[in-house]
């Protein structure tokens, strides 16, 4: 239970993806965001937490190498010819 | 072109190589994500990852469209990771993944706010982030920390920000795929992001710290 105008700064940080994810109930996203409104030390942290977002869904994962693909591409041939 | 979830079960028992090779590449660095949670080496999770499909091609006819395919084929990769770990010998992590909140994880080091017994800002930034250097967020050099970053982070850390983040499955994907709950999933994440925030501001404003 976060007290509207107790929230402090070191348990906004960990309510972060709760709140983003809309996962907090209506009296703790009024509380999040009176804080936020004036703390700019969280504003900045979750704009640094948005940033972390936006960059991860702009890497590429391990891509499947040649010869793994060329062995299940098989295995899928062989199972259509005999199922 | 993207296939209909019916069109693509359709091709792929119809025995359409191009279908069949589109979902395996598409879908091969989240499985392998997947299995490292359970499975100690790569090499051994790619051992999952090629089991895991052909398991899958020898129950497609049973698939009944109950779930999502993705999720289907994420629930048997998960069984077939288990049962590996088992025969390796190896105690399955999967407290690691159904008792996420139990073991407490700071998302930003205690010694960056004030002490409770501080009167005025119990809990305040005593260092708080700057703002980040906007044009070095573009750069190639601040994706590779952020890869990095998410590759140093525990399996269960890493597969929950793959499927979120880099991927971006919904929560409740991630949750069936994984038979999870929402809030272990949640919990996953925010370590997952969190750490991963801690190293982005390393690199790109080390001073602040």
């Amino acid at each position: 239970m976060i007290d509207v105008e107790g929230l402090s700064c070191q348990e906004l940080v960990e309510l972060v993806t709760d709140y983003l994810e809309g996962a907090l109930d209506e009296r703790d996203r009024q509380a999040f965001e009176h804080h936020l409104a004036g703390c700019d030390g969280c504003t900045e942290y979750v704009e640094q937490l948005r940033v972390t977002i936006e960059l991860a869904g702009a890497i590429r994962l391990d891509d499947l190498s040649e010869t793994a693909e060329e062995r299940l591409l098989q295995a899928f041939r062989d199972w259509h010819r005999t199922s | 072109m993207q296939l209909s979830e019916e069109q693509l079960v359709a091709a792929l028992r119809a025995g359409d190589e191009d279908a069949f090779r589109t979902v395996v590449r598409e879908w091969h660095p989240s499985l392998l994500r997947v299995a490292q949670i359970f499975v100690p080496t790569r090499a051994l999770a790619e051992d999952v990852v090629g089991e895991t499909w052909l398991r899958v091609l020898g129950a497609l006819d049973r698939f009944e469209g109950r779930s999502s395919l993705r999720t289907w084929v994420f629930r048997i990769l998960v069984n077939t990771a288990k049962t590996r770990a088992q025969r390796e010998g190896r105690t399955i992590p999967f407290s690691a993944l159904q008792d996420a909140a139990r073991v407490p994880e700071a998302a930003v080091e205690p010694e960056r706010f004030l002490p409770g017994d501080d009167l005025a800002h119990p809990g305040g930034w005593i260092a708080p982030p700057r703002a980040l250097p906007e044009e070095r967020l573009v750069a190639s050099e601040t994706r590779d920390v952020i890869a990095r970053a998410i590759f140093a982070l525990p399996a269960n850390q890493r597969a929950v920000i793959s499927l979120r983040d880099v991927e971006g499955w919904s929560s409740e994907e991630v949750r069936n795929a994984l038979d999870i709950s929402e809030v272990n999933q949640r919990v996953l994440l925010h370590r997952a992001r969190s750490r991963v925030r801690r190293a982005l501001e390393d690199y790109l404003v080390p001073e602040t710290a």
